[in-house]
């Protein structure tokens, strides 16, 4: 088999693949899954395909068309890495899923696919668009290529990039017009400067890594007791918030910093709550990573896993009684999708009509708990056609597929007054908190697999590395900035005091009722007695 | 009136139903089960909280082949440890995670037990135990009552990690105790150290009655003391007089015992006070004699606890004191506990009832009418 050189016109053909019923395409995704033996073995000996010699539980386990991301680019990375554009793709607790390049949100009227349902991705970790052609739907069309690399001179700016990726992936141009991170904002974006909005998601993912590994490590050295990190799962936070409305209101779970970023939240705002300091908007009241903030529509962490998922949609219906245009977004575990909440929240949603977007965060694992031990179906997907709700699968490690599942899923929600729930498919590459180790119930190897896998943050660097917007030297200096105001923000934080002692006894109620103001007044009668001792 | 000449006019009311209720509870046991074969009577072994929890349940499943342990990441150890090494001892039908849900795990551990099966379930922290509080007070306190003694689930035990750790916030901190006490047909027991912890589950997961035990969680490790490393139970509905003192009762239960250790250990050594400190043990059905009598002899008490002071099970033992006590008491009782605020997080140390406001409440009533 020889790389055609006729990409366009092979699009003719997919195109004509695409034009059949969703019924049948999710039908033949599945059987694709179970690829007869002879294929493997002739796709094994071709010299432009490659399987991949890990033999860890969490790979592309397809024999796929590999591209050595070092020969193809022109940039100086000294090690090769090889990616593939796989068909279908291992996540953990050995589900096979099939991969798709096309954008479908699955409606309730609709057939639910039969078996494994699709996950939509649109660039692979070699940061290139894919190719319909890899798609596990038309796998049978065996004529497969790679994506041809990027040429000529960098675009100047995400006009020029949306052209030129128009010119470079046909298949992919309608999206490219309209995905909101290839526009340039109307205005600077007060924390960049700039109107470039592709290149701050990417400077925000660099800065919230940044965030968590220094975080992480000042817990570790006893300044803050807390943490959690989201390593791995940055793609989810920025491709979903920059498909939003600012006044979409945000419910999140724990694991979701990105949105918050996004909309504005500083790393002086972080600190400060990490810290527990004057400058905490939630008066350090709660632990670290508890952040929420009203002027930003988003709300305030909650510990009690799924509570928020039906808090969500009664938000919902209030958008909906106002005519307001906007949706809630709820963002929630796996392990979280267990709780009685999240099923409550998933009738009361459907039953009701209200425009809440669900976003299941599928990363594997509930603290040591494997998805295997969570749930037996299909992932939290294959549920949103029993309680009869729209719903998507995407992968969760692809900055463009999220953004475009939730962008048109928002308009979905809004349109018909309905629900729609998101899967996203990513894997925890941290531990679950600092108070988790998590090399006591998985693999090393697993991880540093799905490290080189799923890396969002990798395969977004790839992109730009190809179109030449970036290069090691530039990223390794975003790296060093993004690092440097992390480290400010944190030792400003730190000098800062507690928040006044009142702020004990305000907010249980929005007035301090009498027999608290007479617990105020024993405390401090006694703390004066007792001075020097507090 | 001198309240101490009252005292000798005292009349010790009957204490209704609490001979039935001693009978059913108090009953010390000593064992030879298969997982305790090779210790002997008396031996002891310095452990920590979570190894004699472990061990208590290592026993549990030795003894008792229908016994399964369950809950969210028990299966690795948990992530306080106490069920470490059991899956791979008594295989993963009998020690398993569940799907993330308390009440799930509620209600498979009523149904569980409803049957004939010994259901030791656990809720990683007592601030997640309310998601089921609907399958603990409306079914687990309720089954055997209301079908007539047809039915019961007394062989469940939901274990719970609760209390303070200094940083946990309002939801790694809670002490649901008063919330669960209010449940007619509930036994809510809470340990204070290693050695108590093992008996009193032991007694807890074979009891009759369905158990929510109430593990002070931040004594798991920091906790060491000589453990028997036999079968041996502790009666439940009875309180221990850690310490005998003749001035003033303290009472207290868990964790918490830690703090007013020290305030009488401050209260003997700067003001020469002697206390005594009654450890209740079981929350629910509590040991009312044992407090009565003790405050017969002092004329004083103190009641502390963790939880916020509104409705805290403080209440309940002040006011069954006040109603047996009242010709001996020499003082107005003192509460020291929680504030009526949910737990903070930066504010842990003032929201504490800490060894000093104990202290405060022994010196006041010591020094009440002079
Ligand atoms: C009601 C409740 N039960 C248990 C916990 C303890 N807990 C905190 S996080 C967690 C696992 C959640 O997993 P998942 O929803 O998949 O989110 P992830 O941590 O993977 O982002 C558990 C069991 C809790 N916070 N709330
Ligand atoms: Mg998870």
């Amino acid at each position: 088999m020889k790389p055609s050189l006729q990409y366009p016109q092979r699009f003719g053909r997919i195109l004509l693949c695409q034009a059949r019923p969703r019924r049948a395409m999710a039908i033949r995704s599945f059987a694709s899954v179970m690829r007869p033996k002879a294929e493997e073995e002739h796709a094994a000996t071709s010299p432009m395909i490659r399987v991949p010699e890990e033999k860890s539980t969490i790979a592309a386990k397809t024999p796929t068309v590999s591209i050595d991301l070092h020969l193809a680019s022109n940039d100086n990375t000294t090690e090769a890495a090889v990616f593939e554009s796989p068909s279908e793709i291992q996540y953990a607790g050995n589900a096979t899923m099939p991969l798709t390049s096309v954008l479908h949100i699955v409606k309730p009227s609709e057939d639910a696919p039969r078996g494994v349902w699709p996950v939509f991705r649109l660039m692979d970790e070699n940061g290139r668009f894919r190719d319909p052609a890899f798609d596990a739907a038309v796998k049978d069309m065996k004529e497969v290529t790679t994506a041809p690399p990027s040429t000529g001179e960098a675009a100047k700016d995400l006009t020029g990039l949306r052209a030129k990726l128009q010119q470079q992936y046909p298949f992919h141009a309608k999206e490219f017009e309209a995905c909101t991170l290839l526009q340039e904002s109307k205005h600077p974006y007060p924390d960049t400067d700039s109107k470039n909005t592709l290149l701050r998601a990417h400077q925000q993912i660099v800065r919230l890594r940044e965030m968590d590994t220094i975080f992480q490590n000042a817990q570790r050295q006893g300044r803050i007791s807390f943490y959690m990190t989201c390593r791995g799962e940055e793609a989810i936070h920025f491709g979903s918030a920059s498909a939003l409305d600012p006044a979409d209101t945000i419910f999140a779970q724990y694991r979701e910093a990105g949105p918050l970023m996004w909309r504005g939240f500083t790393l002086e705002q972080f600190a400060n709550q990490c810290f527990s300091n004057d400058g905490d908007l939630g008066k350090g009241r709660q632990m670290p990573v508890h952040y929420g903030c009203r002027a930003l529509n988003y709300q305030t962490i909650s510990s009690p896993l799924g509570t928020q998922i039906p808090q969500a949609v009664g938000a919902a219906y209030h958008y909906k009684l106002q005519g307001k245009p906007n949706v809630t977004v709820c963002y929630f575990g796996d392990g979280a999708a267990s709780t009685t909440d999240f099923h409550s929240a998933f009738n009361f949603a459907a039953t009701l009509k209200t425009p809440v977007l669900f976003f299941c965060r599928n990363n594997g694992f509930a603290i040591s708990t494997p998805v295997a031990e969570q749930y037996a179906g299909d992932g939290i997907i294959a549920r949103a056609p029993g309680y009869g709700m729209a719903a998507i699968r995407v992968d969760g490690n692809d900055i463009f597929a999220v953004h475009a599942a939730v962008r048109e899923a928002r308009a979905y929600a809004l349109e018909h007054s309905a629900p729609v729930l998101i899967e996203a498919m990513t894997y925890r590459l941290g531990h679950h908190s600092t108070s988790d180790d998590s090399s006591s119930y998985r693999d090393k190897d697993e991880v540093s697999s799905c490290e080189h896998r799923f890396d969002p943050l990798g395969r977004f660097d790839n992109f730009l590395k190809e179109q030449g917007w970036m290069d090691d030297a530039a990223l390794s200096a975003l790296r060093d900035d993004e690092k440097r105001a992390v480290l400010k923000a944190m030792n400003d934080a730190e000098q800062r005091p507690p928040p006044p002692f009142k702020e004990l006894f305000s907010d249980v109620y929005k007035e301090i009722p009498p027999h608290l103001k007479r617990q105020q007044a024993q405390l401090e009668t006694h703390m004066k007695k007792y001075k020097g001792k507090y | 009136m001198m309240l101490s000449s009252l005292r000798i006019a005292e009349r010790r009311l009957p204490i209704l139903g609490q001979q039935v209720v001693r009978r059913a509870f108090h009953q010390t046991v000593q064992r030879n089960s298969a997982g305790a074969a090779a210790a002997t009577a008396d031996e002891t072994r310095e452990m920590n909280l979570f190894t004699a929890v472990n061990q208590a349940m290592d026993i549990a499943l030795a003894s008792d082949p229908t016994a399964i342990i369950f809950g969210e990441d028990v299966a690795f150890g948990g992530v306080f440890r106490c069920t470490q090494g059991l899956a791979e001892k008594y295989g993963k039908d009998r020690v398993f995670n569940t799907p993330l849900s308390e009440n799930g795990i509620a209600g498979f551990a009523i149904g569980h037990a409803s049957v004939g099966g010994t259901a030791i379930g656990e809720i990683q922290f007592a601030d997640y135990i309310f998601p089921a509080f609907d399958q603990i007070v409306n079914e687990m306190a309720k089954f055997r009552y209301r079908s007539g003694n047809q039915w019961n689930c007394g062989n469940v035990v939901l274990r719970a990690p609760c209390g303070a750790v200094g940083h946990g916030g309002h939801y790694h901190s809670q002490s649901p105790e008063a919330y669960l006490a209010h449940t007619p047909g509930l036994v809510v027991v809470m340990p204070r150290s290693p050695k108590t912890a093992k008996g009193l589950l032991l007694s807890s997961i074979r009891s009759p009655d369905p158990v929510v035990f109430l593990e002070p969680k931040a004594l798991y490790r920091t906790a060491v003391e000589p453990v028997p490393t036999g079968d041996y139970e502790l009666p439940l509905g009875q309180a221990e007089v850690m310490r005998s003192g003749s001035d003033v009762t303290i009472v207290g239960w868990g964790g918490h015992l830690k703090v007013l250790e020290e305030a009488c250990d401050m209260a003997h050594g700067l003001h020469g006070i002697s206390c005594e400190l009654i450890d209740l043990q079981t929350i629910l059905p509590w040991d009312v004699d044992t407090v009565v009598e003790s405050v017969q002899k002092t004329g004083k008490l103190v009641v502390s606890h963790e939880a916020p002071l509104t409705c805290g099970f403080g209440a309940e033992v002040v006011a069954t004191l006040q109603e047996h006590c009242f010709l001996s008491l020499e003082a107005p009782i003192q509460r020291i506990c929680g504030l009526d605020t949910p737990f903070p997080l930066v504010f842990e140390k003032y929201y504490i009832p800490n060894a000093l406001k104990n202290l405060d409440a022994i010196t006041n009533v010591m020094d009440y009418g002079r």
